[in-house]
């Protein structure tokens, strides 16, 4: 655990160093976030009785999004890992007398929590003194706070966990574009990152919301917005739970399944 | 003209020793811009409209936006990658050699997975056009004709000005992305539905309501009859960005080693 903890620290500290791409990320994120706001005020003066949240809790859930953006992006994968499994520098990492995947996976939560600290800050703090349908709203009481930063920190794991299977499966495929992009795709669909998940259908929604998906930003950010609670609320944690048990087996067995066959790319 | 098409066939080849993985990502562009359509799908099925245009109006306007970003992007994308060229000096090659700049840094990539994105713009554009209710006029079909080519202009400018900033910066810039992907994602509904203020954004600094929400109006029978000759104003922004490039050009100091 502690030899994990010590990758954590690593990496932690060296995303910290990236400051001119964390402004950049900022401003990038803070623009997009108000395209996105000003296309749901759109949809909300069309027809607000056909919108399926509050269009405060919509805007809070935006901002939320983009502050949070490098926790549960799923194309911010590591090309460092795919390049080592392409180039055969795996070779070192095996040497080590640690676990690749574990390994791996305190790096990815190390890599995504160092970009959200420094990019949050000041995209919630603008958000915060953005008048009131538009800006950025308070939770509605202290539990609710605190269940969402449980479930923040769920959700990264769940995100992890399906991008580590990812890097896993180019064990055997080799060339990781592909599985890369094709998985990426369907992530950012069904997690709710194109459009948030209470906008689908009710039908496909209650299918949605039980997949590993769903577990992924879509539980934090409603929650933060109020538009989950109650019981739902504890649901959704408890299956975020689930998700990432499941997740996280089964890609410490196809991670076992690799070290017996693999062979080290390049020389 | 003839040493792009030797650019072209050479990526070709080599995209071609990696057929499976090649596939896999045609399918993964085809479906990237697929959600995008998806999204718009489910969320009309909640509203059946937005400001004023419905779903097969605005399914018109997002495979133009579409078509004309693909359009570009299968020509321009090479700009896409052009700080690490800058950063690791490989532009002092570029320089050397005795043809146009740009062509060169134009056919030093040329991705072709992005074939995926094109199919899927042409099955929307298509789309759209078979669920619109629009009369069609050879002044009507002109117009999209225009859209296109001015669309194609200004994007190809976006991705020009992106990489001259690089000869300044050195560093790509991320929010460069606002303005190239995010005009992709956002053009997909007309762009008068964000707000006076992009709308003004978008029609003076930045010339995307040009190509895109002025004509549609036209097509629609709801603007002027002189809307449908702005997308050929808006490729007039294309000339700024040359003149940057040419300035970034004579700047340049090499770095690398």
């Amino acid at each position: 655990m502690k030899k994990y903890l010590a990758f954590f620290r690593l990496r932690f500290s060296m995303g910290l160093q990236y400051r001119t791409a964390a402004l950049a990320g900022i401003i990038t994120q803070f623009a997009w976030a108000i395209m996105e706001i000003l296309m749901f005020r759109a949809f909300y003066q069309a027809d607000a009785s056909s919108f399926p949240m509050t269009f405060q809790a919509a805007c809070s859930y935006v901002w939320m999004q983009q502050a949070f953006l490098a926790l549960f992006m799923a194309w911010m994968m590591e090309n460092e890992i795919f390049d080592s499994i392409v180039n055969g520098n795996i070779a070192y990492e095996l040497c080590r007398p640690v676990n690749v995947y574990h390994m791996w996976f305190a790096r990815s939560l190390a890599n995504r929590f160092s970009k959200a600290v420094l990019r949050c800050l000041p995209i919630l703090l603008a958000a915060a003194f953005i008048p009131a349908p538009y800006g950025l709203m308070l939770p509605e009481s202290p539990g609710a706070f605190f269940l969402f930063l449980f479930t923040l920190f769920m959700g990264t794991g769940v995100t992890v966990a399906f991008c580590m299977l990812v890097y896993m499966i180019s064990f055997f495929t080799l060339s990781p574009q592909g599985i890369r992009m094709v998985s990426v795709s369907v992530v950012e669909f069904l997690s709710g990152a194109t459009i948030p998940l209470p906008f689908f259908p009710d039908q496909v929604r209650s299918i949605l919301e039980l997949l590993p998906f769903a577990s992924m930003q879509n539980v934090p950010l409603r929650i933060y917005s109020g538009d989950l609670c109650g019981t739902a609320a504890w649901q959704a944690a408890g299956l975020q739970l689930f998700w990432l048990f499941a997740l996280f087996s089964l890609g410490r067995i196809i991670d076992a399944l690799a070290m017996k066959k693999i062979t080290v790319q390049g020389g | 003209m003839r040493l792009y098409g030797k650019f072209f066939m050479m990526h070709l080849k080599s995209i071609m020793e990696y057929k499976t993985s090649f596939f896999l990502s045609c399918i993964g562009q085809f479906l990237v811009s697929f959600n995008v359509f998806l999204g718009m799908y489910f969320m009309f099925q909640r509203f059946n409209n937005v400001s004023g245009f419905t779903y097969e109006e605005v399914l018109l306007c997002f495979g133009i936006t579409l078509m004309e970003f693909s359009l570009a992007e299968s020509v321009a994308r090479g700009f896409d990658t052009f700080d690490s060229m800058v950063k690791q000096g490989d532009f002092d090659r570029v320089l050397v050699r005795p043809r146009n700049e740009i062509l060169q840094v134009l056919g030093s990539r040329i991705e072709f997975s992005r074939i995926g994105r094109i199919l899927q713009a042409v099955v929307m554009f298509s789309y759209g056009f078979a669920v619109s209710s629009v009369r069609w006029t050879l002044g009507k079909v002109l117009t999209v004709l225009f859209m296109l080519m001015g669309g194609t202009i200004v994007f190809c400018g976006i991705f020009l000005l992106y990489a001259s900033l690089c000869f300044f910066t050195i560093e790509g810039l991320e929010f460069v992305n606002i303005f190239t992907d995010g005009a992709r994602e956002y053009g997909k509904y007309p762009v008068c539905i964000y707000g006076k203020r992009v709308l003004l954004f978008c029609t003076f600094v930045i010339p995307y309501g040009l190509i895109q929400y002025y004509p549609l109006l036209y097509l629609l029978d709801r603007g002027k009859p002189y809307y449908c000759l702005l997308p050929a104003a808006a490729s007039l922004f294309f000339f700024p960005c040359l003149f940057f490039w040419k300035l970034g050009v004579r700047h340049y100091t090499s770095c690398g080693s």
